[in-house]
């Protein structure tokens, strides 16, 4: 079983359209969208069903005791998140600083603080008319989002293992944190899509230099290359210069807008410019990935 | 008064970056403005302007460094330890900087006074001019994992000094978003016409919403035929503070790195209204 993600230094290039379209062209996919962030996948796959759900805690919260607490304010002093504020006449913890460290417990004099298990997302197990899809949401407002994404890899592995899958398609968290280092880890390919856009480029470089030092093999698709063709030109010259695959083009395609409007993949307009497109490319990753 | 404006939307890529950066260009005008890029894993404004930056500085973390002599491979700093950063083996200690968030707990606890802690560059601070006002970004280090410290920092560049600070936040709902909204007067949540851009608004809504935080709307990319957006702000009373009309023209002006309110007297003058919707909202 391979596994493949779909990234991108920022979000809106176009992964989730060209997650949902390969999920349709790979014979035997489990889908996993990793960008809990933002997750859009389902609204292209379009689940008919939820076979399970699965709660998330990622880390832990300090709560005071009140009944023990004696305003001494050591833990305010010691928190090096600035996450204990003195607000009208106590101390407060801000839930949203909190890292969960643990470290105001350790010095409160009266043993007053203790740390609390954060229920901070779920995660779903759904079937849709192309196969098994894993996502998740994490509560607004919630960090470790990079410990959902691994939850998320990990339940579509067995799942993938129990249904005797060829590939897993992850899409990918946008970024170069650890969202999205989490979305690429021991991938054994992963796609960078980017758009011909000065900021494109920037994000571009930064996701090439992440996946380098991960040690991850990669290749690039640019969305929209007609948008702007002599950024895309650059962007391509310097992906020669640098020595990185070319997987494809994608030129712009009102379809696109037409299909997502619809919570469609763009793959099944059969007529469409980007289908053509998106066709040729997936058959390069299958030949990088099955040798066919 | 300083007014602290957030930039926010549910994903990325849905124009924050446009909003912010053309939004202090124009207020620039008649006020005195500061831009923050909080977006530290892709921070895109500066390549909208030419700015001249005075001050670079390093914004650190402090990892432990256990020393042998001392350490008696006791365990205790590995097993406080809450984001599993300390190993103990038979031979010695191994820490994995990548998962510390330099907290302090195993410093704090080991029994032997074993544990050091040293500062480790989690990325930097760039501070300077653009030709129309202040200016500031961050920037997190490749195979950093948050970016939560780095803004926390930036956003000490704040102060009353300035009529506007404008904040380009990170995409998404997590962490690095609720560290910019912390002691903000409004957010701005930037959407496109698209089930995506509807799904991920509503998860950025309920943010703003928890953290009781004055909001309105800007629609990007707007496409009257996606009606499922306008009748959810209609149905939950958001105000809407603009709409960017589809146009592969302004499309084409973003790709070249060029302010779209310098291209467009209409747009200008759009942009002008944003501000006024604001600070009618905020009224």
């Amino acid at each position: 079983m391979k596994q493949i993600a779909i990234i991108s230094g920022k979000g809106g290039t176009g992964k989730t359209t060209l997650s949902a379209s390969l999920s349709y062209l790979f014979q035997n996919p489990v889908m996993s969208d990793c960008d809990v962030d933002a997750s859009n996948l389902h609204l292209l796959l379009s689940p008919v069903e939820l076979k399970q759900n699965y709660e998330y805690y990622g880390g832990k919260k300090a709560e005071i005791d009140y009944e023990k607490c004696t305003n001494c304010g050591i833990c305010k002093d010691k928190c090096r998140f600035e996450a204990i504020d003195f607000q009208q006449d106590k101390y407060v913890i801000n839930e949203y600083a909190c890292e969960g460290c643990k470290l105001c417990v350790l010095t409160c004099p009266e043993k007053a603080i203790k740390l609390v298990e954060n229920l901070a997302g779920y995660y779903y197990e759904s079937k849709s008319p192309k196969g098994v899809l894993v996502h998740g949401d994490l509560n607004p407002g919630e960090e470790t989002s990079g410990g959902l994404v691994a939850e998320i890899r990990k339940k579509s592995f067995s799942v993938g293992e129990n249904l005797k899958k060829d590939v897993i398609i992850i899409d990918g968290a946008p970024g170069i944190g650890c969202p999205a280092t989490s979305s690429v880890a021991g991938v054994n390919y992963a796609i960078i899509v980017t758009e011909p856009t000065l900021s494109g480029f920037h994000d571009l470089q930064r996701a090439v230099e992440t996946l380098k030092k991960m040690r991850v093999k990669f290749g690039v698709v640019i969305n929209k290359f007609d948008l702007n063709e002599s950024v895309s030109s650059s962007l391509e010259e310097w992906c020669f210069s640098e020595n990185i695959d070319l997987l494809g083009k994608i030129p712009f395609d009102e379809m696109v807008n037409l299909a997502t409007r619809e919570a469609k993949p763009i793959i099944l307009y059969e007529d469409s410019i980007s289908s053509k497109y998106i066709k040729s490319i997936y058959q390069k990753i299958s030949q990088i990935l099955f040798n066919k | 008064m300083s007014l602290k404006i957030a930039i926010l939307s549910g994903k990325g890529g849905t124009g924050k970056t446009t909003v912010s950066t053309n939004l202090a260009k124009v207020l620039s005008k008649n006020m005195k403005v500061l831009l923050l890029d909080a977006d530290v894993e892709e921070p895109n404004d500066h390549l909208f302007y030419n700015v001249t930056f005075e001050e670079e500085k390093s914004v650190d973390v402090l990892i432990p460094k256990v020393n042998k002599e001392t350490c008696i491979l006791c365990g205790l700093c590995a097993r406080e330890c809450q984001f599993g950063a300390i190993n103990v083996f038979e031979k010695g200690v191994l820490v994995f900087q990548n998962l510390c968030h330099g907290c302090g707990v195993c410093s704090k606890i080991c029994p032997v006074r074993a544990i050091d802690e040293e500062p480790k560059s989690l990325g930097k601070l760039k501070f300077g001019k653009t030709d129309f006002f202040d200016f500031g970004m961050g920037l997190l280090n490749i195979g950093e994992p948050s970016g939560v410290r780095i803004i926390r920092e930036l956003k000490k560049y704040i102060s009353d000094d300035y009529d506007v600070t404008i904040i380009d936040a990170p995409p998404g709902t997590s962490c690095p978003v609720v560290e910019v909204l912390q002691k903000v007067d409004f957010a701005v949540l930037v959407t496109e016409s698209s089930p995506f851009g509807l799904h991920d608004l509503k998860l950025a809504v309920s943010l703003v919403k928890e953290m009781e935080i004055p909001y309105g709307v800007v629609i990007n990319r707007y496409d009257p035929a996606f009606a499922e957006l306008t009748e959810y702000l209609g149905e939950e009373k958001i105000p809407l503070l603009m709409k960017i009309d589809f146009d592969k023209e302004i499309a084409k002006w973003y790709s070249e790195g060029k302010l779209i309110v310098d291209q467009s007297e209409e747009l200008h003058r759009n942009f002008e209204l944003l501000y006024e919707n604001i600070t009618e909202v905020l009224v």
